[in-house]
């Protein structure tokens, strides 16, 4: 019985001592940062250029920073916000990523099998990858490993596809690809042109038959300046797209809505060099 | 007279393979036609001096430095400049390149003067080396005329000449050593005059008795010492070569010529004396063809811009498909997946390797074992730097030196992980090397 008692008073005065110690030494708190913080997403993905979303709320409380930085908060959080802050709000350009590379194993052909660290920064070192076109996606998951949101799928046929509904266009797969053919477009954007290579169709083909042969059909079929051929690459103009219904006129299916690969009407690639023994790939 | 040397720490002993250090150099024949990178070399492409159509003979200049640290590349054989394009190189990558038709009669330019160079002042000597497109040719291809002119702060007593061939299965500096023993000899003593030394010692492992008992006899009565080294895979790293034979430690990040010392290859030497008492430039070199998969390997003088498809025919083909084709040596060479790629200045070897000589591995996570740390040779942690490097903790990596990796393999070597542990090294080199050059761009 004493026990229970000595025990519970110790409680008791240990309880007393601790909130006493955060009444008079705990850290001061802003009440509008903590109600802002709130309606932060809390990824720290750092894309609004801040060091996480408590940085980010610290500098527009004190007023160095506007809202509207943060592609992840949805709209109505960021309604709130500018609400609390007392500033006009502002719209932002809801973007998202897109993998402009077609060449699933299907379709790319692999010029060596490459047998080492799976990343794509560390087969680059290896003569370039081992896929044969050296502006492809080299299909070993960096930048779904970069990706706070989990929003890029790193398919079992070496692609990588980028799920729209869970991008929020940090941008962080964009400075991660070694191959540079990951693009911020506008979430609006109703196609794309899934191949980044500029090299002559011929050249291309050889490598790949799911690539951008440069026929310039979409730029004949859309409107002005909807579509841009660079060389032998033809690109969209997100300032003003095109509709959707031009991916009907794309031979190779490299002009489309989704990221879905190329069901190309041309053969399949040809045969990849025979394995020597087990394979390689995650 | 053999002096005690020292035991460099770590390192590994893998089968020394050496089945084509019996075959004689062979000169190869003319061919049709010459890929001749412009960029042969550590540094900045040459720039060309031809255009298309341009008629040019052998030793010709065909492209001068485009930079401090570049180098001269001349013709291999008379012709017809065909076209200024581009070619695939041993790393993958897209070289510029002259594309030479030769014309079957292998004309000689007029060459430069042979010049006396016990006589000789170390400035002319150098000028020579510079214009002959002497680089470092025991494969990092380093312009010799830079590393022979190291900065008035940097004293230098010891040029030491590399024939020690630690790599398995080449045999080319071997080969050299035994059919031209003057050259080499003559091309160290050069090289001693222009950096105004006294002590010049020529290194050989001691799998090549043949080659030091040569060397010893031919370099009777001239300063220059030849010294036979324990077999130990990478003896032939310069800074393991200068502790063995100087007892000193080229400090972490920095160059040989820190503590006093210069370091060459045996080929090197041998092209050096080539250009100046021949007034012969840099144009072709020893380079062994070997690998179980083939017919005949040997020793072959390739001229450069030779590709590899054409090397392999020499060798007599294959008899056995080749699972891999390296540059270079088993150990630190690259593996090409096109045999267009031409040979280099510094190609000192082709090796082919069939499917039960080669592992396809799945690595798994470090086993904390030790053996990386007990063999590499810098005295770094290479496993514990492997699992910070693949959680791409770079500055880590930096502070626990992995800057100071010579990339030489004995890690991956002993990894009973099987983690590819050169490939992380050489990652975590590359990301810091960015920063470091990211952070110099901000300040400036």
């Amino acid at each position: 019985m004493t026990a229970v008692i000595i025990l519970t008073l110790i409680g008791v005065l240990l309880g007393l001592a601790i909130a006493l110690t955060v009444r008079y030494f705990g850290a001061p708190v802003d009440p509008l940062a903590e109600q802002v913080a709130e309606l932060m997403p809390g990824a720290n993905c750092g894309a609004c250029g801040f060091a996480g979303c408590n940085d980010y709320v610290q500098a527009m409380v004190s007023g160095k920073a506007k809202p509207g930085l943060c592609p992840s908060q949805s709209a109505d959080a960021l309604q709130k916000v500018c609400v609390l802050l007392g500033v006009a709000s502002e719209g932002r350009a809801e973007k998202v990523a897109v993998v402009c590379c077609s060449g699933t194993d299907q379709y790319a052909i692999r010029r060596a099998f490459y047998n080492g660290v799976n990343d794509c920064h560390s087969a680059m070192l290896v003569a370039g990858g081992s896929k044969g076109c050296v502006y492809g996606c080299l299909g070993l998951g960096s930048c779904a490993r970069a990706c706070p949101f989990g929003a890029i799928e790193m398919r079992a046929d070496h692609i990588a596809v980028v799920h729209p509904e869970i991008c929020v266009g940090c941008g962080k797969c964009v400075t991660v690809c070694p191959r540079r053919i990951i693009k911020l477009v506008p979430k609006s954007a109703p196609v794309h042109v899934f191949c980044s290579s500029p090299e002559k169709a011929p050249v291309k083909r050889k490598v790949c038959s799911a690539a951008c042969i440069g026929c310039r059909k979409c730029v004949k079929a859309a409107g002005e300046n909807q579509m841009f051929i660079n060389g032998f690459l033809a690109s969209v103009n997100y300032e003003n797209p095109p509709s959707a219904d031009i991916v009907a006129v794309c031979p190779p299916k490299v002009l489309r809505t989704e990221a879905q690969p190329a069901a190309s009407a041309a053969s399949a690639a040809p045969a990849a060099p025979e394995a020597p023994a087990a394979t390689t790939a995650p | 007279m053999t002096k005690k040397h020292l035991h460099f720490y770590g390192g590994v002993h893998p089968q020394e393979s050496k089945t084509a250090s019996g075959a004689a150099i062979v000169s190869a024949p003319l061919l049709a036609t010459y890929v001749v990178p412009l960029q042969q070399h550590i540094g900045v492409p040459a720039k060309p001096v031809v255009a298309k159509g341009d008629k040019v003979l052998r030793g010709q200049l065909i492209g001068e430095p485009g930079g401090f640290i570049s180098a001269a590349i001349h013709a291999p054989t008379s012709g017809t400049v065909k076209e200024i394009a581009t070619c695939l190189g041993p790393a993958g990558n897209q070289l510029p390149a002259v594309i030479l038709e030769s014309d079957g009669d292998d004309l000689a330019a007029e060459p430069m003067p042979a010049l006396d160079w016990p006589n000789a002042s170390p400035d002319e000597l150098k000028k020579r080396i510079a214009e002959a497109g002497i680089v470092g040719m025991g494969g990092a291809a380093f312009p010799s005329v830079v590393k022979l002119s190291p900065p008035p702060n940097k004293t230098i007593d010891t040029l030491i000449l590399n024939g020690v061939e630690c790599e398995p299965c080449l045999t080319a500096d071997h080969r050299l050593m035994l059919e031209k023993p003057e050259q080499v000899i003559t091309g160290a003593r050069i090289t001693a005059r222009v950096l105004g030394v006294k002590r010049v010692i020529i290194a050989i492992e001691e799998n090549k008795p043949d080659a030091v008992a040569l060397l010893q006899e031919k370099a009777a009565g001239t300063e220059v010492e030849v010294r036979s080294l324990r077999v130990r895979y990478p003896q032939g790293a310069e800074k393991q070569l200068i502790y063995a034979l100087t007892g000193r430690k080229v400090p972490s990040g920095g160059l040989p010529m820190d503590v006093g010392c210069v370091v060459q290859n045996v080929g090197t030497a041998s092209a050096i004396c080539e250009a100046v008492c021949e007034g012969k430039p840099l144009y072709e070199r020893v380079t062994t063809v070997t690998g179980s998969p083939l017919v005949a390997p040997g020793n072959w003088r390739f001229r450069v811009g030779t590709p590899y498809a054409e090397a392999i025919k020499l060798a007599g083909g294959v008899k056995v498909d080749p699972v891999k084709i390296i540059s270079g040596g088993p150990m630190m060479g690259m593996a090409v997946y096109s045999l267009d790629i031409p040979i280099m200045k510094n190609c000192s070897g082709i090796l082919l390797l069939a499917a039960d000589e080669v592992r396809q591995y799945e690595s798994s996570p470090c086993i904390r074992c030790g053996r990386c740390n007990d063999t590499c040779p810098m005295g770094m942690m290479p496993g514990i730097l492997s699992v910070q490097i693949e959680k791409e903790r770079f500055e880590l990596a930096e502070q626990w030196h992995v800057l100071d990796c010579i990339e030489c393999g004995c890690c991956a070597y002993g990894c009973p992980a099987g983690r590819p542990l050169v490939q992380l090294m050489r990652r975590a080199k590359g990301e810091v090397m960015a920063a470091r050059k990211a952070k110099a761009a901000k300040k400036a």
